[in-house]
């Protein structure tokens, strides 16, 4: 018998209300993914991916369906646990980065510890630790805006990764990168997934990113149209 | 360990804007300020109020002459000269009473070579002192036998010596009142202001029957302008009062339906008016400035809804990494209560200045205390709990998704 998948999603149902009526975002979307696997979501824009991507975060709730996390039901858990899972289970790396502009770097990365209420040596040795591990060790007393771009998109990483997480989910991670920070920085999802076993859930829209992955989902119109083979995503 | 971390943020945010904190700050500082300065202020007042009081003596009556009808004509308390030393002698007599002494008083000239002073007169009996709560700083008391030959003894008020001798010690020397030597036997410890704000020791006491025969120049032999009683506890006050009345009415043959032609008033009682108009006005200035207060307490809250519509992408990304809802209120209710307190310090700082300058400038008794200054750091707290708790829940009930969507 297989073990419970890490995340299961069936008939999940997003739609947003708005004045001129209810706008469906994803349509009875169901989909598995099993610990240790690498996901790419693509899809054109407004083909609800990142509303998917949002909501396997934790950060926003489906208005039907079901989502399991490590075979808990997401639906059933109140805003302290949904807390408690994005600070331990989810690394959280965004698009625009989103490091607290006046903390330090060490201080950001440090961030997710405070909250899992670990004491201050310990969280600022891992936090040093983290920095060091993706080359950034000697700005760990800098702030965001004082280094690049890709470096900002390491520290991120470096901050998803405090908390320990099973799961990391990156929308559009090398959306605001040149090609060769974006592959230094997929090289390091690649090296996490393959040498660490963390899952990693990516959404993008460049093909090239897509092909670090080993399964491709494809969003059309809140629907799932592929689901399977990075190299069948071409066709 | 949470809080140290929490308020190293409050005070990174509050030095991120500090113009707009310092404003924010303002509101608290005037408003701390107003309180701690008022309650200085009014704890003055009821300070020398009390001062007063308790230089009156205690468990103490006035029985004044007057509220006579003579011919229709109704007169005050004092207008006519009904009691007598006998009347003071039977009321002392009585059982709850400590003790009754007399007072004929008048104004006069009082010469000492070059000098003179115009000051008041009273003729009394050696109970006077302890009745009226006079201490002697030097010299000697007068004794039953003073009042009984009406010898020429005077014992001077602590400003009347002052004025006669300068430094010079008064005790044994000769004044001269109405033309009369009198010898100084003691001088008074100063006992500063009455209630009514008249100088205390700006007196002269004399035996009483030396007054009435020699000084006053009264039309009725053994008049006295009034006696001050003493009961011989707070709880025989209302009894000894009844007794007094039914006395005095019973001596001056006054027939039942009559109005009396003599006023007795507890003066403790009104003592203790005073204090609570003291007391009421202390806490009518503490009230008004609470007001600028609770003014300061809504600018902080106006500031930090502010800040929490600023930072609303901070609050979606840290509710990302994990922060709970409590981890974000706690956060914003720190900031609130340390622009708060930060305020209040330097507020009372400005309060107890402003107090000592208004002392300095008007001689105005202030008292500071320590309670005042802690009242003023609890309110200021509990203000930036309440005016900080609505915008750090408007934060934290937040959706992480639509606050990390904020632009």
């Amino acid at each position: 018998m297989q073990a419970a998948p890490l995340i299961r999603i069936s008939h999940l149902k997003k739609q947003y209300e708005t004045d001129a009526g209810p706008v469906p975002v994803l349509h009875d979307v169901s989909l598995d993914i099993q610990e240790g696997e690498f996901v790419a979501i693509m899809g054109p824009s407004g083909s609800g991916k990142s509303t998917f991507m949002n909501i396997l975060g934790c950060l926003d709730i489906p208005t039907g369906g079901r989502y399991e996390l490590q075979g808990h039901d997401v639906g059933q858990m109140d805003s302290d646990e949904l807390a408690r899972l994005r600070n331990h289970v989810i690394g959280f790396v965004f698009q625009g980065f989103n490091l607290l502009p006046r903390a330090n770097l060490e201080t950001n990365v440090a961030l997710p510890l405070l909250y899992a209420r670990i004491g201050k040596s310990e969280r600022l040795e891992r936090a040093r630790n983290l920095l060091t591990q993706t080359g950034l060790g000697k700005y760990a007393e800098s702030l965001p805006n004082q280094i690049s771009g890709g470096q900002q998109q390491r520290v991120a990483i470096a901050r998803a990764l405090a908390g320990k997480p099973r799961l990391i989910l990156a929308d559009e991670p090398t959306g605001n990168l040149d090609s060769h920070t974006s592959q230094e920085i997929m090289d390091i999802f690649t090296r996490l997934n393959a040498e660490d076993g963390i899952t990693i859930v990516l959404v993008t829209h460049e093909p090239d990113i897509a092909q670090y992955a080993k399964r491709l989902v494809r969003f059309v119109d809140g629907h799932i149209v592929h689901d399977g083979g990075v190299h069948e995503a071409a066709a | 360990m949470m809080i140290g971390v929490m308020l190293g943020e409050a005070w990174h945010a509050m030095g991120a804007n500090r113009m707009r904190t310092f404003l924010t700050m303002l509101g608290m500082v005037i408003g701390v300020g107003a309180v701690i300065l008022m309650m200085a202020i009014g704890q003055g007042v009821q300070y020398s109020v009390n001062q007063s009081i308790a230089s009156m003596g205690s468990n103490l009556f006035l029985v004044v002459s007057g509220s006579t009808t003579s011919g229709g004509v109704r007169m005050g308390g004092g207008a006519a000269p009904t009691l007598t030393l006998s009347d003071a002698e039977a009321i002392a007599e009585l059982p709850n009473i400590a003790a009754a002494a007399p007072v004929a008083s008048g104004t006069a000239q009082v010469i000492n070579g070059p000098n003179n002073w115009s000051t008041g007169i009273s003729g009394v009996t050696p109970d006077y002192l302890e009745v009226a709560n006079w201490e002697l700083a030097d010299g000697y008391w007068m004794a039953d036998s003073d009042v009984r030959s009406a010898t020429r003894v005077a014992v001077l008020g602590n400003t009347v010596a002052q004025n006669l001798f300068g430094d010079e010690n008064p005790v044994g020397k000769t004044i001269r009142i109405k033309q009369s030597p009198f010898i100084v036997i003691g001088v008074l410890a100063p006992k500063g202001q009455a209630l009514d704000g008249r100088d205390q020791d700006d007196t002269v006491l004399v035996p009483v029957r030396t007054a009435q025969r020699q000084l006053l120049g009264q039309q009725f032999q053994n008049a006295v302008r009034h006696i001050m009683v003493q009961a011989v506890s707070a709880e025989a006050m209302p009894q000894a009062e009844r007794d007094m009345n039914d006395l005095l009415r019973q001596r001056h043959r006054i027939r039942a339906g009559a109005d009396d032609d003599f006023t007795v008033r507890n003066m403790t009682a009104m003592a203790n008016t005073a204090a609570e108009t003291a007391k009421l006005m202390s806490l009518l200035l503490g009230a008004i400035a609470s007001i600028s207060l609770v003014v300061g307490g809504v600018g902080i809250m106006n500031i930090m809804l502010v800040s929490v519509t600023e930072r609303t992408r901070e609050i979606g990304i840290r509710m990302a990494i994990g922060a709970r809802k409590r981890d974000i209120l706690t956060q914003f209710l720190l900031e609130a209560i340390s622009i708060s307190i930060a305020g209040c310090t330097i507020g009372v700082a400005l309060g107890v200045g402003g107090a000592l300058l208004v002392n300095h400038l008007t001689q105005t008794p202030i008292v500071i205390t320590f309670a005042s200054i802690a009242l003023g750091f609890a309110v200021a707290t509990a203000v930036g709990v309440f005016f900080g708790y609505y915008p750090a829940h408007q934060a934290a009930r937040l959706r992480p998704i639509e606050a990390l969507r904020y632009q």
